[in-house]
């Protein structure tokens, strides 16, 4: 198994040099978003509205962390699944968005989008959320706090693993 | 006749203890199941997955952050004894009191909503439980709880065969189910099977099939030997830890069985992640 040591945000050069199956541990900055943020990134688009943050310099990762527990840095964090934000990704893409991180299969069209434009789906391992936080350094609620859970937040991450799943 | 009380804030803190359990601890096989995967699976990239999960186990024990993001929604089984009376709150009101107390003390998502398909609003505390109850002799109470994740609950499926369905079509429907999940399910997986009943009791079978220690199989030696046969097929669908191949899809598969109807046959599949948290309580 090829490991990777990454920096975020990925370059086009970067992911070129990536295959399916590599694992690669990620450093910078992870933004989460979720059925209700992705809804509302999509409305932000079709109402030509400026999106909240630089597409192309991002890494989504589907995530709904828990609360963080006082004195902890970050709650617990780990993938959801991905084909929920099928819908909506094709758009993003469009829009230049570079990463996602999440779990398992994407559509069809998904995955050509995904090549097409030159971006790259991760996959984390789901379940293992104890372990995934030890990877965080700092998380903080970036956007739509409304949202609870599926706000975005900004995590940022030190050698967090993933697998190359779509690329 | 002689009856047993019990008082609600008593029931209460054995409840908030049991979920605070299960958000750090799942179902004490798991950890040799993964160990057994490891030891014999032959894949990298799987034995790199199952040793993050091991990994995970400790680190939610030593570290108090939940074994996963999804801390579920809670689904209680109840067995009250007729003889048993309980003082203060009804039994519902104290599951969800102990469901809100442990969401905010134990730092647990907030999953469920208020309206499935117009607000979608979030209830905030993780309230309302699914709770099933049912009354029994004695002067006991039998609690069997879970935290359910939304990924594998997703993924579950009912058919209401028909009694021309024989064996092999029940083990490809669970097959089916099992491809149609994929890596969505969270697996390796633990697979519930309610054969029989009706529409909503097949379904609540497939639920409660899942409850019961990971590595027990059913009394009836034809179940027993059906529950050997789904999780061979399984295993052999190749779909392995998280998607990634390899041959532990499933740690287990458990049927639990009811009579039903002579026109009817139904068979419901709920699907349970490797998180698997639940636990049996009795007081």
């Amino acid at each position: 198994m090829n490991i990777q040591k990454l920096v975020l945000p990925l370059s086009l050069q970067d992911i070129s040099q990536l295959k399916q199956g590599d694992k690669a541990l990620l450093t910078g900055i992870l933004l989460t978003a979720r059925d209700a943020a992705h809804k509302r990134l999509a409305e932000c688009i079709s109402n030509k509205q400026e999106l909240p943050f630089d597409l192309r310099e991002s890494t989504i990762f589907y995530c709904g962390p828990s609360p963080t527990p006082d004195g902890k840095i970050c709650g617990a964090v780990g993938p959801t699944t991905s084909s929920r934000m099928d819908k909506w990704t094709p758009l993003l893409l469009e829009h230049g968005l570079r990463a996602m991180i999440g779990k398992g299969e994407r559509s069809e069209a998904v995955q050509n989008e995904i090549r097409r434009m030159g971006s790259i789906y991760f996959v984390a391992v789901g379940g293992i959320s104890a372990y995934l936080t030890r990877h965080i350094v700092s998380c903080e609620t970036y956007l739509w706090e409304e949202l609870g859970t599926e706000a975005i937040y900004r995590l940022r991450v030190v050698d967090f693993p993933v697998y190359v799943s779509i690329v | 006749m002689k009856v047993r009380v019990l008082e609600s804030a008593y029931i209460e803190q054995e409840l908030f203890a049991a979920i605070q359990s299960i958000s750090f601890n799942p179902d004490p096989d798991i950890k040799f199941c993964l160990q057994k995967a490891l030891d014999n699976e032959t894949s990298p990239l799987a034995k790199d997955i199952l040793m993050c999960m091991l990994q995970n186990l400790k680190a939610a024990a030593t570290d108090r952050i939940p074994l996963c993001q999804d801390t579920g929604s809670l689904v209680v089984f109840a067995d009250i004894g007729c003889k048993l009376q309980i003082l203060g709150d009804s039994l519902p009101i104290i599951v969800n009191n102990a469901l809100r107390r442990a969401t905010s003390e134990l730092y647990l998502r907030a999953s469920m909503l208020k309206d499935p398909l117009f607000s979608r609003i979030n209830t905030g505390d993780n309230t309302p439980a699914f709770f099933h109850c049912r009354i029994n002799p004695g002067d006991s109470l039998k609690l069997k709880i879970a935290q359910k994740g939304g990924g594998a609950e997703n993924m579950s499926r009912l058919k209401m065969f028909t009694p021309a369905a024989s064996e092999a079509d029940i083990i490809d429907f669970v097959v089916e189910t099992v491809l149609l999940a994929g890596a969505k399910a969270c697996p390796p997986l633990v697979i519930g099977v309610g054969i029989g009943g009706n529409f909503e009791t097949s379904a609540i079978m497939a639920k409660e099939a899942l409850l019961q220690p990971l590595l027990m199989h059913n009394q009836d030696l034809n179940y027993a030997n059906l529950e050997e046969k789904m999780l061979k097929a399984v295993n052999n669908t190749g779909i392995g830890v998280q998607g990634m191949g390899g041959n532990y899809t499933a740690f287990a598969v458990h049927i639990l069985e009811q009579p039903c109807h002579i026109a009817s046959l139904p068979v419901a599949v709920n699907l349970q992640c490797h998180s698997h948290r639940h636990i049996s309580i009795e007081l």
